[in-house]
């Protein structure tokens, strides 16, 4: 066996030196950042600190304007979301991204509906048993319970949806998930069952990046907390240590001036 | 391990005993004992809301029926599957285009013009001298050609210059009028093969003409590939959440384009079969159409915020409409009535569907 560093075998993403610029406006200034297997780590900062932008950054919606992402050891240049799916980078976008009108193992599928083998396949028609059941399976592992997967997903509630998005971006071997905000609509006791799942996902091994303005939620979570301030990353936070005061001084920038 | 990774550690896994019950009790409210009024409710709501229509289309044969027992007949039928298909044909379109979140107004215009054009091309071929199945078959491939071009050229506009449907189609009404008025001089076209006529009037095995069986066939093509196929999923899921359907990497656009084709090719279908029909084809043809297709597809549940819709729902509207027309013609009620009639049928519909989705448990 050679040896490898496990540090870096553990990296799943790398970021360097990632700038974007709309026209003069600088939305990330030269960002560094590594995100290892099972971690969640959590992304903070004010509105218009970049946190959007480098989700955008990761997930291909956004192409940046300088840098180099490296995503389990390779380099890549994430042109598409269904580019960045397809390496394994899923996300679950703050209004969850979710067809009401289809029924919910519709939803879990979008994107990447399974065919029928053979002829039928190549003509179009959808193998719904198979998704029906893949459904079924996917809810069952990340212990989401629902009564049908036929039902529309307009019937579920606020938490259940989120489930519904949550459960589609882990499902099928995932090896980035990417979440934006995902209980800023929620009420208390449903975001304590999304946080549930965060940590459901990293104990499979797949790291999270979690954007959020809960403080003490990302505490609860995250095992780091990367805070963003004028479209750069200023300091990595450790929630066992640094409390929300601390936190909220990083964000404001106000410990940014006391440093100097 | 890195000494940052051991001194910061991982969360350990936490209890998920919690997480067995996400609103189960809101489920549950499906499942309570029903008055038999709820009972029936329920049975009227059934494939969204089909079993209600199909109920209302008997029902409206029935009456007409017992004021007119002559519509209960061959003749009647007839009439009535000869007067469906181009409303059917057209809805069917507009079904698919409806789903997606779109409009389309141009499908009556687009339906006159391809067929008033693919008849200039059949008179003008036919007085050349040319055997009448090619002229026949040129004219057709002709007014297919024109309807595709259409929706094609109206999908395009659509995603690419990002202007809404009702202009772009409210536009291809207008610019398919003026083109058709300008070849054909705005009169209607005669001279043409009179083989098209054994096409559009001939009965087969005695109760359904080509045209009829053409609907059919497209009807039952269009609603497998919209209810079993991944076009007909994506269809759905560009209509009710199309940012969501761009972010799972359906091509978004290219989906619109292919419907919008679609409408205007069924479009031009409907036009050539009623050419086939009157061997002539009249530049009057497709005024109002376009609203009759969209309240077919309306009465058939079609949503026209998207995301929702069926061609079985669309072809009961477009039966209620047909039976509406021949029976108040046969039962002598002056044919206002029937607009009427079918205005009223059209909101019933939709605040039917309203009670229908609000009782379903359904949320917003």
């Amino acid at each position: 066996m050679t040896t490898i560093d496990p540090s870096t075998a553990d990296v799943v993403l790398r970021v360097t030196g990632v700038t974007k610029h709309y026209g003069h406006v600088q939305a990330l200034r030269g960002v560094d950042m590594e995100v290892r297997r099972g971690e969640v780590v959590g992304l903070v900062g004010d509105n218009g600190a970049g946190k959007s932008t480098l989700i955008g950054v990761l997930s291909g919606a956004t192409t940046p304007t300088e840098g180099a992402v490296e995503f389990e050891g390779e380099p890549v240049s994430l042109s598409s979301p269904s580019h960045a799916r397809d390496l394994g980078i899923e996300t679950v976008y703050q209004d969850l991204a979710l067809a009401l009108d289809l029924p919910i193992w519709a939803n879990l599928h979008l994107g990447r509906e399974q065919r029928r083998p053979g002829l039928l396949g190549a003509l179009g028609f959808l193998d719904k048993k198979a998704m029906i059941a893949s459904a079924e399976e996917e809810l069952r592992t990340t212990r989401i319970r629902i009564g049908s997967v036929d039902a529309r997903t307009s019937a579920l509630s606020g938490g259940q949806r989120q489930a519904i998005a949550v459960a589609r971006a882990t499902a099928r071997g995932s090896k980035l998930v990417l979440m934006d905000e995902p209980t800023a609509a929620l009420g208390v006791e449903q975001q304590h069952r999304v946080g549930e799942l965060v940590r459901h996902v990293a104990d499979r091994d797949v790291p999270v990046i979690l954007i959020s303005h809960n403080l003490p939620q990302v505490r609860e979570l995250c095992d780091r907390v990367l805070v963003m301030y004028r479209g750069r990353i200023v300091a990595e936070l450790d929630p066992a240590i640094e409390g929300v005061e601390s936190m909220i001084r990083w964000i404001t920038g106000a410990a940014l001036e006391s440093e100097r | 391990m890195s000494a940052k990774r051991l001194l910061m550690g991982r969360k350990q896994p936490v209890e998920t005993t919690m997480m067995t019950t996400l609103d189960d009790a809101e489920l549950d409210r499906t499942r309570r004992p029903r008055t038999p009024l709820q009972g029936f409710g329920a049975f009227l709501g059934k494939g969204d809301g089909d079993v209600a229509r199909v109920l209302v289309l008997l029902l409206i044969v029935v009456v007409i029926g017992l004021v007119a027992p002559n519509f209960i007949s061959k003749a009647s039928w007839m009439a009535l599957s000869q007067t469906a298909t181009v409303v059917a044909l057209l809805a069917i379109g507009q079904t698919f285009v409806i789903i997606t979140g779109g409009i389309d107004l141009s499908v009556g215009a687009v339906m006159a013009c391809s067929a008033v054009i693919g008849a200039v091309v059949m008179r003008e071929l036919a007085a050349g001298g040319a055997d009448p199945s090619i002229a026949i078959l040129v004219g057709l491939v002709t007014s297919l050609g024109i309807g595709s071009l259409a929706g094609l050229i109206n999908g395009l506009i659509i995603t690419k210059l990002r202007i809404t449907p009702f202009i772009v189609t409210l536009g291809m009404l207008s610019v398919a009028t003026g083109s058709m008025n300008l070849i054909s001089g705005g009169a209607e076209i005669v001279g043409l093969p009179p083989q098209l006529g054994s096409i559009g009037n001939t009965p087969l095995g005695g109760w359904f003409t080509v045209p009829v069986l053409v609907t059919i066939l497209v009807a039952v093509v269009a609603g497998v590939a919209l209810s079993q196929t991944r076009f007909g999923l994506r269809t759905f899921a560009v209509g009710s959440n199309q940012g969501a359907a761009r972010r799972v990497g359906i091509g978004v656009d290219w989906h619109i384009v292919r419907v919008y084709v679609f409408a205007g090719f069924l479009a031009a279908v409907a036009g050539f079969l009623l050419t086939s029909r009157f061997v002539s084809a009249s530049t009057m043809a497709g005024t109002g159409m376009e609203l009759s297709s969209i309240a077919a597809a309306v009465i058939g549940g079609a949503s026209l915020m998207g995301g929702r819709g069926s061609i079985l729902g669309t072809m009961v509207g477009a039966l209620i409409m047909a039976a509406l027309q021949i029976g108040l013609i046969i039962a002598g009620v002056a044919s206002f009535w029937q607009t009427i009639a079918i205005g009223i049928i059209t909101v019933a519909a939709v605040y039917g569907d309203q009670i229908r989705i609000k009782y379903s448990g359904e949320r917003s």
